[in-house]
């Protein structure tokens, strides 16, 4: 199967016209020695009937969230994608344009980013957002890079209750930026504010996640509080969908909020594509790195958008430019803009009240059950830490023979913690569901 | 058209959620929520009608022809898109045992193994993200090669082209190294005797789109290859421009040590706006250590993800990359088999096509046969009569079209930069050939028609300045208190400040 | 809006596209009418800081239209004892008034025989024809 349009004739006439006689012709630059002497070793093309088939054979081979109750969070959550999502990015004006560079045939994508803007801004109580990174982990080293640069010091600081993909993101990083990562411990499952004070004395920014890695509600406002007393920019990784019932970054003192945005909108697809977010306060608007829309009018005076501050960017800018980013994720903060108008301001808080009201369910039969939680004092969010009494892994193991996947284990990233599951409660499990999570975990 | 946040009205709502009977817990009152964030309140079907609305202010492939040079804005099949949604792949998450993902990893070891059979070289990580960011990774992996030998102090400079895409040099910078510049010659090649003047011991490597952003391939380009091994450097082939040479003509044979792929252009990923994409690297031998880890591995009958990699530079990218992406890519390559020649072919045919058409309307500043794309400039008819490249693309709209690239790549002045792709049929072909005459021709006759365009889009052209002066990147909700309609008046508003 | 093109002829020049003005110890420094309309409206001006030493052919400076960036280069070296705030906040007073109340920053010199080095108008104009 081909999608190409042209018949023999067409290319005759068309061989004609650029006068050579045949399609060979046409690549007589590349030198001999570098051409391609034989067919490509790919399997035969298929039809699009085969072609579905094959990968449905495939994806009949992946264990997916419908058919195993899942617990697994740990940075890419199961929330629930309402149809309108579905329907409104398969509209093929908004699916099959690019970035748009020319504002005249772009002004539905322009407009829903600028939209898209607002939302994150007004979640998140920032001041800009650009129209998205890759996804969770590079917008947290997009943060250090403008962190850098807006501060001039070499260093920067991240809590170990961070998500462990952003932080080896991160690492991975500083080198070519010329940073010096520091990891804060965690105490109890919480950042103590006095650690960070004394790591922020010369840090570009400090790094937390809110809530943190294990679930668990830092004391986001002191930790704000003692990243600024070193001068350090405070950065908050969020979770959006917790805003509708934590406090927005940009009222306690952050300088930039910063995300996985695929909880709010987008399908757990094995890890992507999702979109990261990136917001921050006025002060940073010139360092940020990717595409901002903003306002203006057209020669009649009627309102429109456009990219802007371009100066900022890789094609104008180049070496000196705040980031190397052009292809983004604009589709997927499309999905986040649709499914976060869908919830509006009272669905965002009811689901994550939910959330919270069922994962303090899920610890309170867990305990019952006689199961012990790793930080038994904290509050969370969507997500929580238990002692499982064995190995993690073979818990995993002998859950999921029982039809449930009870979560992540721990002790891959942290020392000490080779007992404990990381489990995560949406909205898409009901109490009865939990119910059977106990019982697979209790049984032998 | 208004703001979905001016259709807001307070109390109406879209979906619920399930809100079971269990009792509400409690966040403390020091990190709870202090003012409901004012996200849209509306209906369902207004919020339909609000996307679909702005759906017809866009234009995409499927909308009509869009030649815009270095994107690669072929037809997406919408099989694909159907495919990816299938449960197995959509609902799948990435902590899922590996034996709950043997699908998943055949499917990306499968995309490895055509990926490397495409450039010739040995070994692939999917992770990056897009092109930018495979490039990036590209000079980790550079400076992890040579930190292994002892010269990562030694190797401080990446040459590039004066044609090269702006993420070229940008990346450079994120990586740490610094830039070296080489000029085109006269014949749209690289300048050989420049770049032998420039590289030495202390360089690391050269980053080098082939075809060029000019949409010609380097005559020299083992010349070339020889004179960045010899001092021991290595050769980073940016694969923007792979559409050209599939089956053709393979980077790794050409000397390239590391590539990256734009999953999203070669082999067809909806371009969704400004994304996403996806810019796996495939790389030699000596190189394959030091890919970002996970690695996608086939063991016996069964594939793994092998965390085992000391030498690694890390992690670029969340988990193991945009997984989707690979799921569409796989099946367009899947949908061509070796027939990926035959894309190619198409590709180089049509963009040779349209430029033997046009090139007597423009001026053509390298006189070639060209790639998958090639770069036209408007400068006598700026000379002659005021009109611009600008002035043309804003004319093409009204013909139809996606205007090309323009103003890009820097060397030519005036530049109109065209991508036809192989998806494009003859009949379109002819009809945006005769537009661009028709406005060569309105030049002349009148001027004022095209410097007035477009005149039949939603709007006319937009002050970037006003934009830029005074940026208002978000709703200013302060300023249209009680709002529940059309704005009074488009006002300059200010970024406010946060909460 | 845009001034019309000129060079005073009082005014000392650097090729890329810089004047002083030379007031005893101290200079006015700024950009060229062909700088400025090289560039096209200004919609952004990044100062240095006053106080901060500028060095004779480095950049100390940024201006910026919509679709391009460029350094400003020191003609002369010195330490900035004023930048022009009018210009910071309203970029476009250079498109109208490059010499004018289009400045750029007053440096105090660090060393003036620099300004022999300079460009005379004549000298420059040659700069901007063959620009």
């Amino acid at each position: 199967m081909s999608y190409l349009s042209l018949t023999e004739r067409d290319r005759e006439e068309m061989l004609a016209a650029v006068g050579v006689a045949s399609v060979d012709e046409l690549f007589r630059d590349i030198p001999a020695s570098v051409r391609f002497g034989r067919e490509l070793d790919l399997p035969p093309a298929l039809g699009e009937q085969e072609l579905t088939r094959h990968l449905e054979e495939l994806a009949a081979r992946n264990v997916d969230t419908a058919q195993e109750l899942s617990f697994l969070g740990a940075g890419i959550y199961d929330h629930y994608v309402p149809a309108i999502v579905d329907a409104v990015l398969q509209r093929g004006e908004l699916l099959t344009a690019y970035t748009p560079y020319q504002p005249e045939m772009s002004q539905g994508v322009l407009q829903a980013i600028f939209e898209y803007q607002t939302a994150v801004c007004e979640l998140t109580g920032m001041d800009v957002s650009n129209a998205s990174g890759y996804d969770g982990t590079t917008v947290a080293a997009d943060a250090c890079f403008v962190a850098k640069h807006a501060t001039g010091r070499a260093k920067v600081v991240v809590t170990e209750a961070t998500n462990p993909q952003v932080r080896q993101v991160v690492k991975t990083y500083a080198p070519g930026f010329g940073l010096e990562i520091v990891e804060v411990p965690h105490r109890g499952g919480v950042t103590n504010p006095a650690d960070v004070r004394r790591a922020a004395a010369d840090a570009a920014c400090v790094i937390f996640q809110q809530p943190n890695f294990f679930g668990c509600l830092e004391p986001a406002p002191d930790l704000a509080a003692a990243a600024n007393a070193g001068g350090a920019i405070a950065v908050a990784h969020v979770d959006l969908v917790s805003l509708g019932v934590l406090e927005a970054p940009g009222a306690y003192g952050c300088g930039m909020a910063i995300g996985e945005g695929q909880s709010a909108g987008n399908y757990q697809s094995f890890a992507g594509p999702h979109y990261g977010f990136l917001a921050a306060r006025d002060e940073f608007i010139r360092r940020m790195p990717g595409r901002i829309v903003g306002e203006t009018i057209d020669t009649a005076g009627e309102r429109g958008y456009v990219l802007t501050l371009q100066t900022r960017e890789q094609h104008i800018r180049r070496e000196k430019a705040t980031s190397n980013i052009t292809t983004n994720q604009t589709l997927l903060a499309l999905a986040g803009l649709v499914y976060l108008s869908w919830l509006g301001p009272q669905g965002i808080r009811e689901l994550g009240e939910t959330c919270m009201a069922l994962g303090e369910y899920a610890k309170e039969r867990l305990s019952d059950a006689g199961l012990e939680l790793v930080f038994p004092e904290r509050t969370t969010f969507k997500e929580f830490a238990v002692r499982v009494g064995r190995n993690a892994q073979e818990a995993v193991r002998s859950a999921r023979a029982r039809g449930v996947h009870p979560g992540y284990a721990l002790g891959r990233d942290y020392e000490g913690l080779d007992d404990a599951l990381l489990i995560a409660v949406t909205e898409r499990r009901s109490p009865e569901d939990v119910d059977r999570l106990v019982d697979a975990l209790a049984a032998p | 058209m208004r703001l979905i946040f001016e259709k807001s009205q307070p109390g109406r709502r879209g979906g619920e959620l399930p809100r079971p009977d269990v009792p509400p817990a409690e966040v403390p009152a020091d990190l709870r929520r202090s003012r409901p964030p004012r996200l849209p309140e509306l209906a369902e079907p207004e919020i339909l009608r609000h996307f679909t609305e702005l759906s017809t202010r866009n234009f995409g492939i499927d909308t009509g022809f869009y030649p815009l040079g270095s994107c690669t804005m072929k037809y997406n099949p919408r099989v694909n898109e159907r495919l990816v949604m299938l449960p197995g792949f959509r609902d799948l998450h990435p902590y899922q045992d590996e034996d709950g993902s043997q699908g998943a990893l055949e499917l990306m070891w499968r995309l490895q193994e055509a990926l490397i059979e495409i450039s010739g070289l040995h070994a692939c990580s999917l992770q990056p993200a897009a092109g930018s960011q495979g490039e990036l990774t590209g000079l980790m992996l550079m400076r992890a090669y040579f930190a292994d030998r002892g010269e990562a102090d030694q190797r401080d400079t990446i040459v590039t082209a004066d044609t090269a895409h702006g993420t070229n040099p940008a990346s450079v910078t994120m990586a740490g190294y610094k830039l070296a510049k080489v000029e085109t010659d006269a014949r749209g090649n690289v300048d050989v005797a420049h770049l032998r003047e420039m590289v030495n011991e202390r360089t690391a490597g050269l980053m080098l789109t082939n075809p060029s952003t000019l949409g010609l391939f380097d005559e020299h380009i083992e010349e070339i290859a020889t004179i960045f091994h010899e001092v021991g450097a290595l050769l980073y082939y940016d694969g923007a421009n792979l559409n050209a040479v599939c089956g053709i003509s393979r980077p790794g044979d050409m000397g390239f040590d590391i590539v990256h792929i734009n999953l999203h252009k070669t082999f067809s990923q909806p371009h969704g706006g400004g994304g996403p994409g996806g810019g796996p690297i495939v790389v030699r031998e000596t190189l394959e250590p030091y890919l970002p880890g996970p690695a996608v591995t086939k063991v016996g009958d069964a594939y793994r993800l092998d965390h085992d990699r000391p030498k690694s530079i890390g992690k670029v990218r969340g988990y193991t990359g945009p997984f989707g992406v690979f799921v569409r890519s796989y099946a367009y390559i899947r949908s061509y088999g070796p027939g990926l020649r035959e894309m190619s072919e198409t590709a180089v045919l049509n963009a040779n096509y349209l430029l033997a058409r046009l090139k007597d309307a423009y001026d053509l500043p390298f006189d070639r046969l060209c790639m998958h794309e090639f770069v036209l400039s408007a400068r006598s008819l700026k000379r002659e009569h005021g009109i611009s490249a600008l002035d043309v693309a804003k004319r093409l709209m009204d013909y139809g079209f996606h205007p090309p690239t323009i103003y890009f790549p820097l060397v030519v002045p005036e530049a109109l930069m065209i991508e036809p792709t192989e998806t494009e049929a003859k009949e379109t072909l002819d009809a945006f050939v005769d537009a661009m005459i028709a406005i060569a021709r309105e030049a002349e006759d009148d001027p004022e028609v095209i410097k007035g365009a477009p005149h039949g889009r939603p709007v006319r052209r937009l002050d970037e300045v006003k934009a830029a002066k005074r940026a208002v990147v978000k709703y200013g909700f302060e300023d249209h208190v009680g709002l529940a309609g059309d704005p009074a008046e488009p006002r300059q508003l200010e970024a406010q400040k946060g909460a | 809006m845009a001034a019309t093109e000129s060079y005073p002829g009082e005014l000392k020049y650097h090729k890329e596209h810089d004047w002083a003005r030379i007031e005893g110890d101290e200079a006015v420094l700024g950009i060229t009418w062909f700088a400025q309309d090289s560039l096209g409206e200004l919609v952004h001006y990044e100062p240095p800081n006053q106080g901060d030493t500028i060095s004779k052919d480095s950049p100390y400076g940024e201006v910026e239209s919509v679709k391009a960036v460029s350094d400003v280069i020191a003609p002369l070296s010195g330490e900035v004892v004023e930048v022009n705030q009018k210009v910071v906040d309203e970029p476009e007073t250079v498109n109208a008034d490059p010499y004018g109340d289009g400045w750029l920053v007053r440096i105090r010199l660090t060393d003036p025989t620099e300004a022999d080095a300079l460009l005379g108008v004549e000298a420059y104009k040659q700069v901007v024809a063959e620009s």
